[in-house]
């Protein structure tokens, strides 16, 4: 086990003007099972192939615990691409199919044994270690494949979006599985995918990458409820969360009719307009004034809704709503199940709370205000 | 439906059923490999076509991304198309399905060890594996799951040639970086043992055979082949013929150069050479422009030999090369290739068969310490040993099963 440092880590492609990954700095500690997301083309994939020797690093260092494994081949680094390729061998017993590459790396046959009987423990695979694997379920012979990884004790594994051969419903089982697996194992783990669901439910930490630079290193919690830049705030949480650009006036920000409070020495580090974040279940319907919303859409979950709308405000001077496409340009509101708007239905909504539930980011720059 | 050749009977295929449960009568008996997917072959207008259930995203990258292979010039099967957006009849989704040409008188590596007893034929596999791996990744071809079950292989006059079938993990990069050549190189070298392992375990692979020393050779020829292809080689300006030398090298590995780096250093002392771009097929190409046969580049090689015998043994070595080939090929080759009947035709490519009587005639003439025509050679192996050979085109009862991994439903 050991840490995996990112030193000023840089990839620039031959004939490329710009770096895929940008002096990426990440310091990830013993043990700890760290996601990078991004959209792609993000550098997220290159970032965990210059770690697994796969990329050249033409910038800054990589190490592993106190090794610097920058100018390693792949298979001195002790590290293990997990999923890869994970045929099973039909007449070979289960111990053999998880125990096999180790005989080829020279392991004794008793160390291999012993292995494989943890490794099977773990992965409560013990009753079946003499069995072919035709006589396992499909979840079970996903661990088996597991297994093979397992074995190999690396120091480090890494996952480049493993489950993307998967449907949805295996998907959420096998995210739950590995995550916990992780934990038992507790070997220092890098995982990379483009769902923000996936990040946010799997990492210890989340690393959320944009153009070869890193935006944000957090824990999940604290991404979702501190993102640093409007980028991370809108790709973190799902419905995203909702971006306006809107003035600002000697008492707080103009969100349509209403003034929402915000004291002046935030103010002051915006401009005449601020970009304003608030995520769906921050907005609470007012008896008159705020945001206007027409609903188009209403999404029942039960409990809550979802409405789906068209607000009014970009229309004004100094007003604008932030969002990739015209489809995007909608605002998004949690609602109680049981008092849900019609369709066409305009109600208006205001920020829950003083200013805890209102995000705000620079109009230009995009950075975060504190207040 | 996305295919790059409109064949109407593809339609008629049960779409509306999910791979697993197409009936019988619509599959062609042909052995497969291991796979983590289920793969089925059907006729279709007389072709066989390979399905591969798979989700839709990767069927359509698979495709575009053997589209390019083939582009390229790289041995890989023809994709024909992806089927997307399937419904069962109650309207439940079904995965895509990749469709490929099946390469005919192919056989999966199990195929071709259940049925072989020559020991070498496993290490000839790994031979031509490190060839096709080389190939790829001077193309720039990341393949990510290198393995015996994801190659094709063909007979080649007592070589083998082999094929890409899977490129499900695969990514074209400018240039592969070492890493990326060592990766690809470890994943071989484990997929192989293991492999091999279980075709031992199984019964087909007799215990005599070392599964990591043969895995180990793929690195070995792999290395060799490489640096022969793409090394800097250094030497003094007086030593100019190792420029031909090292072109002919490449020639006999089945290379040409189709362009040489030449840099001489500021004194003039030494120069430099580095292949910078080299096209494997170096005796294939010669054949076709001769003779229009469309072989594999080892058979071609044996084909050149007998060639060059005819036109010695006639004295026409100032004769128009082309001309030569002609009469080659109406008073050799084409009655040597036809000579056999039509019911055991289709058990052996002509060009396979051309290299078998050849092959069938030195062991005749070594037996009887003397020189046999061909005629003769032909009759004798037809008799003796063609009715006995294996149908390569349709070998049946090879263990076929897949072994998808996936978590229950």
């Amino acid at each position: 086990m050991a840490t995996v440092t990112y030193d000023q880590a840089t990839r620039v492609y031959p004939g490329a003007d710009t770096a895929s990954v940008d002096k990426l700095n990440i310091d990830i500690e013993d043990g700890e099972f760290l996601v990078l997301v991004g959209p792609s083309g993000s550098g997220k994939s290159t970032a965990l192939r210059m770690l697994a020797g796969l990329e050249e690093v033409n910038e800054g260092r990589i190490m592993i615990g106190d090794r610097d494994v920058t100018n390693l081949s792949p298979k001195d680094r002790d590290v293990a691409m997990v999923f890869q390729n994970y045929a099973l061998y039909p007449h070979m017993s289960v111990a053999d199919n998880m125990g096999f590459a180790l005989k080829i790396a020279g392991v004794s046959k008793t160390e291999i044994r012993s292995r494989v009987e943890e490794a099977a423990k773990i992965l409560d695979l013990e009753a079946y270690l003499d069995r072919k694997p035709k006589a396992l379920s499909g979840g079970q012979r996903q661990r088996v494949a597991m297994g093979r990884a397992i074995v190999r004790s690396p120091q480090v594994f890494l996952m480049d979006e493993p489950l993307s051969n998967l449907d949805a419903k295996l998907r959420v089982q096998t995210r739950t599985q590995i995550a916990s697996l992780q934990r038992r194992l507790g070997v220092t783990t890098v995982y990379v995918t483009h769902d923000q669901v996936e990040a946010m439910t799997m990492g210890d930490r989340v690393a959320v990458l944009k153009d070869g630079v890193l935006q944000q290193l957090d824990t999940p919690r604290r991404m979702y409820d501190h993102p640093n830049n409007v980028f991370v705030a809108g790709f973190i949480g799902s419905p995203a969360m909702n971006l306006l650009e809107v003035p600002v006036t000697d008492a707080g920000v103009k969100l349509g009719s209403l003034v929402h409070p915000v004291d002046r020495a935030t103010l002051a580090k915006a401009e005449t307009t601020v970009t304003v974040g608030i995520r769906p279940e921050d907005l609470v319907p007012t008896a008159e004034g705020g945001i206007p919303v027409e609903v188009d859409v209403v999404e029942e979950l039960g409990a809550d809704a979802y409405i789906y709308g068209r607000t009014t405000i970009g229309e004004q001077p100094g007003e604008k709503q932030l969002g990739g496409s015209e489809d995007e340009k909608q605002i998004v509101a949690r609602v109680d199940g049981r008092q849900v708007p019609e369709k066409g239905q305009t109600i208006h909504f205001a920020p829950k709370g003083e200013g805890d539930h209102l995000h705000l980011f620079h109009p230009k720059t995009g950075e975060r205000i504190e207040s | 439906m996305t295919t790059a050749r409109p064949w109407p009977a593809l339609l008629d295929l049960p779409w509306r059923q999910r791979l697993v449960d197409w009936p019988e009568d619509r599959l062609a008996a042909l052995p497969r490999g291991l796979s983590r997917h289920i793969v089925r072959f059907v006729r279709v207008e007389g072709r066989v076509v390979a399905v591969k259930e798979i989700k839709a995203e990767i069927a359509i990258r698979e495709y575009n991304m053997l589209r390019l292979l083939r582009r390229l010039g790289q041995p890989v099967v023809e994709p024909i198309g992806v089927v997307k957006g399937r419904l069962t009849k109650d309207g439940e989704p079904l995965d895509a399905c990749l469709l490929t040409r099946h390469l005919q008188f192919s056989l999966p590596y199990r195929a071709m060890l259940s049925q072989s007893l020559r020991p070498e034929t496993a290490t000839r596999l790994i031979d031509a594996l490190a060839v096709l791996l080389v190939r790829l990744h001077l193309v720039g071809f990341w393949w990510g799951d290198v393995s015996l079950s994801n190659t094709l292989f063909k007979r080649s006059a007592g070589e083998f040639a082999a094929y890409l079938v899977d490129a499900e993990t695969g990514e074209l990069h400018d240039r592969l970086t070492d890493g990326q050549r060592e990766h690809d190189l470890d994943i071989a070298r484990v997929n192989i043992a293991g492999e091999l392992m279980d075709l031992q375990a199984g019964g087909f692979l007799g215990e005599e055979h070392d599964p990591v020393e043969i895995s180990d050779r793929i690195i070995d020829r792999y290395e060799v082949l490489w640096r022969e292809l793409t090394e800097i080689e250094k030497f003094d300006v007086g030593e100019r013929w190792r420029v031909d030398e090292r072109i002919r090298r490449l020639n006999s590995l089945g290379f040409d150069v189709g362009e040489l780096d030449i840099t001489t250093d500021f004194d003039g002392a030494t120069i430099q050479i580095q292949p910078k771009i080299v096209d494997a097929g170096h005796h294939c190409r010669r054949l076709l422009r001769l003779t229009g046969l469309d072989v594999e580049d080892n058979q071609a090689r044996r084909l050149l030999n007998d060639l060059d015998s005819y036109r010695a043994s006639k004295e026409r070595q100032n004769d128009d090369e082309e001309q030569v080939a002609h009469d080659w090929l109406m008073q050799v080759y084409e009655p040597v290739t036809r000579a056999a009947p039509p019911e055991m035709r289709r058990k052996i490519e002509p060009a396979e068969l051309f290299h078998e009587v050849l092959e069938h005639r030195w062991y005749m003439s070594e037996a009887a310490q003397r020189d046999f025509p061909i005629e003769d050679a032909v009759a004798d192996y037809i008799t003796k040993v063609l009715p006995d050979k294996p149908d390569d085109s349709t070998v049946v009862g090879v263990d076929t099963d897949e072994m998808p991994v996936r978590a229950e439903r």
